[in-house]
């Protein structure tokens, strides 16, 4: 199955671990993911008012973009990018009027219906390709690897536009079940990271990511698993400041689903771009002989 | 804190305009408080969502505008979602910030202003997100 893919600014850069490592594990699956030849930010945040049109543009026009490659279809690694790009479909086909000034003013470029949807990898793996099918598919079972599933806010919220249910996610569950991992349930699963405060108020990241990953530890995970760089970012790069505000705690590493199927499916370990990471997985991994 | 009601605030210009920017019905809110329990960045605001709610209702421009809480406000949806009466609360919260940066002057980060190892160090999913939501 080939696919257009829309990978986002951050998975071209410090989440190129993201990148790498989803390609090539949906690979393995038949998935072939081709990125779309010409595309732009996605803005990362879908604008929540009502007169502000001209942050719409820039995600309606990648999806002219996944047109103009015959496709009714467009894949997303990034949970912000996926969540912008979904909202603004559907803002574009709730309300006419606005959907015809849009269409106006991009004069440059086919008038757009609303009629791409947009997936996520994850809702591929579960409703397409098949649980069944991705453990079939492993080679290297992560067997007594401890993963607690963190999903955050943009995949599943607004319910409108989540790949799952919004308060009980399961589908990463499932997903790590299939690839043999030990799955950690923690209440803190949608719980936001902070998102952007990071930039100015790195104090509520702190604060939120340190409730967020104790609780995983609490409930006996070793590694949290997750979809969205800013997550990423804020859950591992973060852990520095963690340690620095609360006395006693101990670092985890955090890492995208994609590198644990890669893992899994024994790819080259350099599909995994582990150099990354700030809190190097490599040592548990090798304690676990996933990794030589 | 002392609140003055009139009718001239309650169906003033603010309400008006962030009912429009936000396209809420702020009279549907009914005073729960699911949304300031549910939130995770409440530790940090003066002011609770629910809170923030009331005094828009009200009209108290004034007020909300020394309040922080738009401000810290993560726009991760959890109140909007949670909402028993369907009230899009990020949205309300986006509004509050736009009465302010549609201002001169107005922005809470200056791109401009941001020191170059922070740059460095972030990915630009945090930058643009920031920015977009703190400056105008």
């Amino acid at each position: 199955m080939k696919i257009p893919y829309y990978p986002g600014c951050t998975l071209k850069t410090k989440a190129k671990d993201l990148e790498d490592s989803a390609i090539a594990a949906a690979k393995v699956l038949g998935v072939e993911m081709e990125e779309l030849p010409q595309w732009n930010c996605c803005g990362t945040v879908y604008s929540l008012s009502t007169d502000d049109l001209i942050h719409q543009i820039g995600p309606i026009r990648n999806l002219i973009r996944a047109k103009e490659q015959g496709s009714d279809r467009l894949v997303t690694l990034c949970s912000m990018c996926y969540n912008t790009l979904k909202r603004a479909n559907e803002f574009f086909l709730a309300d006419e009027e606005k959907r015809d000034r849009i269409n106006r003013y991009m004069d440059e470029e086919m008038d757009y219906a609303g009629d791409v949807t947009v997936v996520h990898l994850l809702e591929i793996l579960r409703d397409e390709i098949g649980m069944d099918k991705v453990k079939a598919a492993v080679k290297k079972p992560l067997t007594g690897l401890k993963v607690s599933p963190y999903y955050g806010c943009m995949l599943l919220r607004p319910a409108s536009i989540g790949i799952d249910d919004m308060e009980r996610p399961t589908v990463m569950e499932d997903l790590l079940r299939a690839l043999g991992a030990e799955v950690i349930d923690d209440p803190y699963k949608t719980e936001c990271c902070g998102a952007y405060q990071t930039v100015n108020r790195k104090d509520v990241v702190v604060t939120c990511v340190h409730s967020i990953l104790t609780s995983a530890q609490g409930n006996g995970a070793e590694v949290v698993a997750l979809s969205c760089p800013l997550c990423d970012f804020n859950l591992d790069n973060r852990q520095k400041d963690i340690q620095q505000a609360y006395a006693g705690f101990h670092t985890m590493p955090v890492l995208y689903f994609t590198q644990l199927m890669a893992i899994a499916f024994d790819l080259d370990e350099s599909v995994c771009r582990f150099e990354l990471s700030s809190q190097d997985p490599r040592p548990l991994l090798k304690s676990k002989g996933l990794i030589a | 804190m002392k609140i003055r009601l009139s009718r001239d605030r309650v169906r003033g210009e603010f309400v008006k305009r962030v009912e429009m920017i936000s396209g809420q019905d702020l009279l549907q809110c009914y005073q729960c408080g699911k949304c300031s329990a549910g939130c995770p960045a409440a530790f940090e605001m003066d002011i609770l969502p629910s809170h923030v709610i009331r005094l828009a209702q009200m009209g108290q421009g004034e007020e909300l505008a020394k309040a922080n809480s738009y401000w810290i406000c993560l726009s991760c949806q959890t109140c909007t979602v949670r909402c028993p009466r369907g009230v899009d609360i990020a949205k309300i919260m986006e509004a509050l910030r736009l009465v302010t940066l549609r201002q001169k002057n107005r922005n809470k980060v200056e791109a401009t202003a941001l020191p170059m190892e922070l740059l460095v160090e972030l990915p630009q999913i945090a930058i643009v997100s920031n920015l977009r939501k703190m400056s105008g």
